[in-house]
């Protein structure tokens, strides 16, 4: 299995991806369209980076349920963070400030949440209990997200390959990040509390690509319910992925599908570079306990340093401490992902835990040129007594800051030994990820003591079923084999059109491609103009249709009517566009004729569509092309007319 | 032994022992609907008896019908070892040595599978182990007194208190720290105002609004300001330090007999009341905000004095309120009764008659207001002095809680009642003040301008 050479993104197959053992999951962050928020009545879905007040707080690791720490508690821990909220009255009350214990379960969300549970065919549970899920990153001021399962099991179809669904849980947003510098991170809190789903799929997926396909999937199958938000932010996914001997790792908050494949592809690239280095390793005879580190504050040597980042540390007081790997001699300049190296897996850990976060701020030996000279270097080696296999990092910072991340150099180094550590990254713009922290396990988890169970009846689930949407793909099927423009349809699937779109077509008011066409493509069209669509709500639109069927407004009237309802309301409606009488239409016709003997036309061929422009435009909409068309006598090409 | 069905009742219990699936199972359970893993927990005794608490391997609990159970198989078992890694707490001999005494609270807590609630735990292993920062300050030892929520403290658990604050005091410690529950500390915090007279160290009581089992909870940092009071402060009184602003910056010291719980749930819940608190605490000083405390003496002289009357009541007055409830008091021989009056200390005319009564059949009442800030003042209107004519004492600015507990005191001191009027209206520890200064009536009301424009500078 070691003889295989990875390829770039581009030429990497399937097969290739089968070789290495390639199995990818998602977590499916939906937010759903509710008025309130999860545990509060604060109005749900209004942002913005105003505020007006701060509250600060710091976090603090508690034991689990089953009495056990979780590990990324104890990290976020020794970050010692200062955390700021940033608090807007209108969208934050007492309880997202955790000065107030949680009011009840918004029943709606609830509903959402349950109806979507049955469209992916998960068993129900008949009772919901409400957990305390820890995050000492300060995302959420109580230290724990409020989560609840709704259901587990289930699968939805993918071409002929079903996706397994793990669990479907609901729980209340956190906070939006807006600074993380040194010891004091800031949030906003408008988002935070607002409700929404999170769908956790089994490790099913064995290419990137598949990982993207299977998300537009959940997209599509959540967005067809439309009790869901659309709109930035409002759908996240956490993409887990592993090869075989790796760990799994859950790269978080991808917001845009199409950048999750790059992702995926350099994080198997990552742990398939970080199995060799253990490789590696262990050929030097250097594995978990033969592992040996030795660390010295090195300060005194570099203070007459050259390079600027240390000579600037120094200059503010700061300590420089440098730590010996023995045996490491090459591994940090060994590559991880795309353009990165594994001496960017310790840099990361230096910058979250130990709050280093101005770079650089390592340097290490296997690179030495550009940084400090090669006397300091001989110096410090000297100090710790180097030898040729061994490597030598320096890091620096404050006192407390300068210790922790000494340590965790260690620490980082040594996990090498062992393989992949169980972490929690972040994406990069360019496809590559970073550590976000320690990978939570189950002892993050703690009941909410505020609370009570809630159970759900079967009463419940069949009001609920009762009032289904039809799914995703049996709609898609049946517009399939209607005369509708193939881009159109999943547009229509999704669309709040969708349920008069089927009563158009089932009473044959309309037909079913034009009725597409109008529903779907006007409707963007104007959209991207500018124009408010949404005074076209489903009301308006079937009143159109209505009066189109009826013969009050011409089928090329349409979008004219939409654009003025757009800019003055549904009113427009009733100065409905008269269709242009017979005489109407001759005089027009006659004074088009008129004008365009008088224009030089360059290309005669135009000539035929100028002049039934001229007469559509003359009559705005009250008169069908195909109408001119008939009465221009155009059927063979209009030029006789000219 | 331990009920091995803990908290599971009727058809539930039945289901669970027709499989033989005890509490802390491993188990995979096949129902109706499909298939659940994980470990079966204790229930609630207050959830109904139709379902099994069972914990997911993902650490989410879910709840499931116990009659649609079609099939249970064991594979192991896993209880719950709740237990804070408990590390000795380090002696130094030259720091000065702290006496925790626990009344209950959730100043340090655990989960109690019973109600799902949490229950206190502590020990000074376990405060070590959870807030290393008080080894810095002091040497710590704990007692555990009672394990009592603060609402079922009451005279034993007020006289328990003192009396182990005077065997400490003898016993030479620097400063004493009692953690109890926050809805009634300010009831015991003015009870030991005046059981505990002339200490010569500081007394400081604590608490916390979020249960220590929560990240965010202002337990360890309310715990880190209160040892800090009691080992270094100079004041020597009994003091309650709980967080001043909801943020995670500072504690303010309030004076034993002018504190109240103000706020349901937030942090800042403590407010000195018709003045300004005692002082200042955060992680690196004590700051006092006022001179004229009572300061740390070498000494170890204190006067205990427990003697409390339990027969003595507070009554909310309202519009409308019938004679009845004063006459109901009395015909039960209450002793004493506190009146939280309106305005300036005023009660409806149908109540005349009642309190006449009560005061010819010896009973004291005094009248407090119920608007908290502000002195009783019952010449103003007519209505005061036929009030007072009826035998009604005016307590002046002492709060109604104050009054009340102060009223079980001085009761258990005496039964005459001018030398009961003596004492009520002497002030012990400035639960009557001379002077309210303009600075201790502070509400400030949000969505103006110059309001607004403030808290947006404090973290407040």
């Amino acid at each position: 299995m070691t003889d295989f050479v990875f390829k770039s993104f581009d030429e990497m197959t399937p097969e290739d991806y089968a070789a290495i053992g390639f199995m990818a999951g998602l977590e499916i962050h939906q937010q759903l369209l509710t008025e309130k928020k999860l545990f509060c009545r604060c109005p749900a879905g209004i942002y913005s980076p105003e505020y007006d007040a701060e509250i600060l707080r710091h976090m603090r690791p508690t034991l689990s349920e089953l009495g056990e720490y979780d590990g990324t508690a104890l990290m976020e821990f020794k970050t010692k963070k200062d955390i700021i909220y940033k608090i807007r009255h209108e969208t934050v009350c007492t309880y997202e400030m955790d000065d107030t214990p949680p009011f009840e379960l918004n029943e709606d969300a609830l509903d959402i949440a349950i109806e979507i549970g049955i469209l992916y065919g998960c068993n129900i549970v008949d009772e919901i209990h409400v957990a305390r899920k820890q995050y000492l990153d300060g995302s959420i001021p109580t230290g724990f997200q409020r989560s609840a399962i709704i259901s587990v099991g289930g699968q939805i179809p993918y071409g002929d390959r079903k996706i397994g669904i793990t669990q479907l849980s609901i729980e209340e947003d956190a906070c939006r990040e807006i600074s993380d510098i040194g010891h004091t991170r800031e949030y906003l809190t408008d988002r935070l509390g607002m409700p929404l789903i999170e769908t956790v799929t089994d490790p099913d997926m064995r290419t990137p690509q598949e990982i993207a396909d299977v998300g537009n999937l959940f997209r599509y199958l959540v967005r067809g319910t439309k009790k869901v938000r659309t709109g930035d932010g409002s759908a996240r996914q956490d993409v887990n992925v592993s090869v075989r001997g790796g760990t799994r790792i859950e790269i978080k908050g991808v917001s845009r599908l199409p950048e999750i494949p790059l992702l995926a592809y350099n994080e198997a690239l990552r742990q398939w570079n970080l199995l060799r280095i253990r490789e590696e390793l262990q050929l030097r005879g250097i594995n978990e306990n033969k592992f040996r580190s030795a660390v010295a504050d090195v300060t005194h040597i570099l203070k007459n340093t050259r390079y600027e980042p240390v000579r600037n540390a120094l200059k503010t007081g700061m300590q420089v401490d440098a730590v010996l790997l023995a045996g490491y001699h090459g591994i940090l300049r060994r590559q991880t992902q795309t353009d990165t190296y594994f001496s960017q897996e310790i840099s990361d850990r230096v910058r979250v835990i130990a709050c280093l976060t101005t770079l650089p701020n390592i340097i290490h030996s296997d690179i030495p040129s550009e940084t400090i000279s090669t006397a300091e270097w001989q110096r410090i080696k000297k100090t710790l007594s180097t030898g040729p296999e061994d490597t030598v990092v320096l890091v620096w910072g404050s006192g407390k800051d300068v210790e922790t991340g000494a340590n965790e150099i260690i620490i980082r180094a040594r996990e090498a030994t062992i393989g992949i550590p169980s972490e929690t990254r972040q994406a990069y713009d360019d496809g590559t990820n970073g550590f976000e922290r320690i990978l939570p396990g189950p002892n993050r988890m703690y009941p909410d003591t505020d609370l009570p169970p809630k159970r759900i009846t079967s009463e419940c689930i069949e009001r609920i079923t009762a009032g289904l949407q039809e799914n995703y793909w049996s709609r898609e099927k049946r517009y399939r084999k209607l005369a509708i423009p193939s881009d159109t349809i999943r547009s229509l699937v999704l669309s709040q059109y969708a349920d008069l779109f089927d009563r158009l077509v089932t009473n044959q008011t309309a037909d079913p491609g034009w009725a597409a066409v109008v529903l779907v493509q006007f409707v963007k069209r104007l959209g991207r103009g500018g124009y408010d669509v949404s005074k076209l709500t489903t009301e308006v639109m079937n009143s159109i249709f209505t009066a189109v069927n009826s013969g009050r407004i011409v089928k090329d009237g349409v979008l004219k009517m939409m654009e003025q309802i757009c800019d003055s309301g549904p009113e427009a409606l009733l100065n409905l566009l008269v269709p242009a009488n017979e005489t109407e239409l001759v005089t027009v016709v006659r004074e088009a004729q008129t004008q365009i003997k008088k224009m030089v036309i360059i290309n005669p061929d135009r000539r035929a569509i100028i002049i039934i422009g001229m007469i559509m435009d003359r009559l705005r909409g009250r008169v069908n092309g195909q109408t001119v068309i008939d009465l221009l006598g155009m059927t063979n090409g209009g030029r006789d007319n000219g | 032994m331990a009920d091995q069905y803990k908290g599971y009742r009727g058809p539930a219990r039945d289901v669970l022992k027709n499989f033989q699936a005890i509490v802390w199972s491993d188990v995979q359970i096949t129902t109706l609907k499909g298939e659940f893993t994980g470990i079966i927990l204790p229930r609630s005794e207050t959830a109904d008896d139709l379902h099994i608490v069972l914990k997911l391997r993902s650490g989410y609990n879910v709840g499931i019908a116990a009659n649609s159970v079609t099939a249970v198989e064991i594979t192991g078992h896993k209880e719950a070892n709740y237990k804070i890694p408990e590390k000795e707490f380090p002696y130094d001999p030259k720091k000065p040595n702290v006496k925790l005494l626990g009344t209950g609270g959730t100043i340090a807590s655990r989960l109690d599978y019973r109600t799902g609630a949490v229950i206190p735990a502590f020990t000074p292993g376990e405060l070590y182990g959870s807030v290393p920062e008080l080894a810095d300050i002091c040497n710590l030892d704990t007692e555990k007194l009672y394990g009592v929520f603060s609402e079922n403290m009451g005279p034993e658990q007020w006289v328990g208190t003192a009396e182990a604050i005077g065997r400490e005091i003898e016993n030479g410690v620097q400063g004493i720290v009692i953690g109890h529950g926050t809805d009634t500390m300010h009831h015991t915090a003015a009870c030991l105002s005046f059981m505990v007279q002339n200490s010569p160290v500081p007394i400081v009581m604590v608490g916390s609004q979020r249960s220590s089992d929560r990240p965010s909870s202002d337990a360890a940092l309310n715990l880190i300001h209160s040892v800090k009071t009691a080992a270094e402060s100079d004041i020597a009184e009994v003091l309650v330090c709980m967080f001043g602003p909801t943020s995670d910056e500072y504690g303010l010291l309030h004076r034993g007999t002018r504190v109240r719980k103000m706020h349901s749930s937030y942090r800042s819940t403590f407010r000195t009341i018709g003045d300004i608190p005692v002082a200042k605490v955060d992680r690196n000083a004590i700051t006092p905000l006022r001179d004229d405390y009572n300061r740390r003496r070498k000494d170890k002289s204190v006067t205990i004095n427990t003697a409390f009357e339990e027969k003595v009541s507070i009554v909310y007055y309202y519009p409308n309120m019938r004679p009845d409830i004063i006459d109901s008091l009395v015909d039960n021989n209450y002793r004493g009764i506190v009146i939280a009056g309106t305005g300036l200390g005023h009660v409806n005319k149908p109540l005349y008659p009642s309190l006449k009564r009560a005061h010819e059949k010896g009973v004291a009442v005094f009248m407090t207001v119920q608007t908290l800030w502000g002195y009783v003042q019952m010449y103003v209107y007519d209505t005061g002095r036929d009030i007072m004519e009826l035998g009604v004492i005016p307590s002046a600015n002492m709060l109604p809680e104050v009054a009340y507990v102060k009223l079980g005191w001085a009761l258990g001191q005496t039964g005459d009642l001018e030398k009961v009027k003596d004492i009520m209206l002497n002030p012990v520890a400035d639960e009557i003040t001379e002077r309210e200064p303009s600075n201790g009536y502070l509400i400030f009301q949000g969505g103006l301008d110059d309001v607004e424009e403030f808290i947006s500078r404090i973290r407040k």
